[in-house]
């Protein structure tokens, strides 16, 4: 068994409206003229650790948590797992 | 004939419903704290509003895994009327007993005011002494009382009558301006506005007879002449 950082990103699903991100992009980003950004999308970040026999059992496991538990909302979240060594 | 009125920790408008269900309609009501179950001769379930567990990770999401959740999912299945407001409501969506989300306002804002929701199905237990489309004052206090569904589950929604109130004109950026749906059966109702803050004229400076008619609807329902 090895120790696995597995970092969970919830965010909205493409096309709901993110106001905290879409504020941060027109009312801080953009004013301060950094016209290359185009797009700010909020999120939040939970991370998890776990002792598991490798990479991909970590994120099973994780994912089946964030499942059962409803950590994210199915019907407005996207979760994007990923696994790093602790 | 009694009312379960079930507190979490972070609930703060349990007081407000249990003084409005006994004071004002004169209903047996009891608290039950979640950890626990409920009892078997329970007529209707209320979760009230507030902030449970900090709202931490999203506003309803920790409380909707408390013990009590398993008894209040079961009297769901059974028929009897359960209302979850602001909080509750959102507890109920986490708990997959209503359909769609709850999303932070528009604005980002924490709206505090007074709306005015339209009846939109006058046939569940907390809406049938109200008339159709009739217009209800009453006062909003969340953070993320945005409701949203998708399309797929809006055409759902209207199909079956489970838009239960709108708001008259946009508030929060709700999907459809909804502020209150059920379950397909009806007997489970949320919505994000406050009627035990609205239904005496001492506290509501418009008209306090719809709110009221929110509780003479369950009166109505569960069998007591008030």
């Amino acid at each position: 068994m090895a120790t696995f950082d597995v970092h969970v990103i919830i965010e909205n699903k493409p096309g709901i409206s993110d106001p905290e991100g879409e504020t941060i992009l027109n009312d801080l980003v953009l004013k301060g003229t950094h016209s290359v950004i185009s797009k700010i999308k909020t999120a939040k970040m939970l991370k998890f650790t776990i002792k598991e026999k490798d990479k991909k059992s970590a994120k099973t496991k994780v994912q089946e948590i964030c499942d059962e538990l409803r950590i994210y909302n199915p019907m407005v979240s996207k979760v994007t797992i990923d696994v790093f060594d602790a | 004939m009694k009312v379960g009125v079930i507190v979490f920790p972070g609930s703060n408008c349990d007081r407000d419903m249990y003084h409005v269900l006994t004071d004002v309609f004169k209903l047996n009501a009891e608290y039950f704290w979640h950890e626990k179950g409920l009892p078997k001769n329970i007529d209707a379930v209320i979760l009230p509003g507030g902030f449970s567990y900090g709202d931490r990770l999203r506003s309803g999401a920790i409380a909707a895994h408390s013990p009590i959740i398993k008894d209040v999912r079961k009297m769901a299945e059974k028929g009897i009327p359960i209302l979850g407001v602001c909080n509750g409501f959102q507890i109920l969506v986490e708990a997959g007993l209503l359909p769609g989300a709850l999303l932070k306002n528009t604005s980002l804002n924490f709206m505090c005011k007074w709306t005015n929701l339209i009846v939109e199905n006058n046939t569940t237990p907390f809406t049938n002494k109200l008339k159709l489309h009739q217009k209800i004052p009453i006062p909003i206090a969340n953070g993320e009382g945005r409701y949203y569904v998708d399309d797929e589950t809006l055409k759902k929604l209207k199909k079956k009558n489970q838009i239960v109130f709108r708001y008259s004109e946009v508030v929060n950026g709700s999907s459809d301006k909804i502020a209150g749906v059920c379950n397909e059966d009806g007997n489970v109702v949320g919505m994000m506005p406050h009627p035990e803050r609205a239904a005496e004229s001492e506290i509501n400076p418009i008209d306090n007879k719809p709110s009221s008619l929110i509780f003479e609807s369950l009166l109505n329902t569960i069998g007591v002449k008030n």
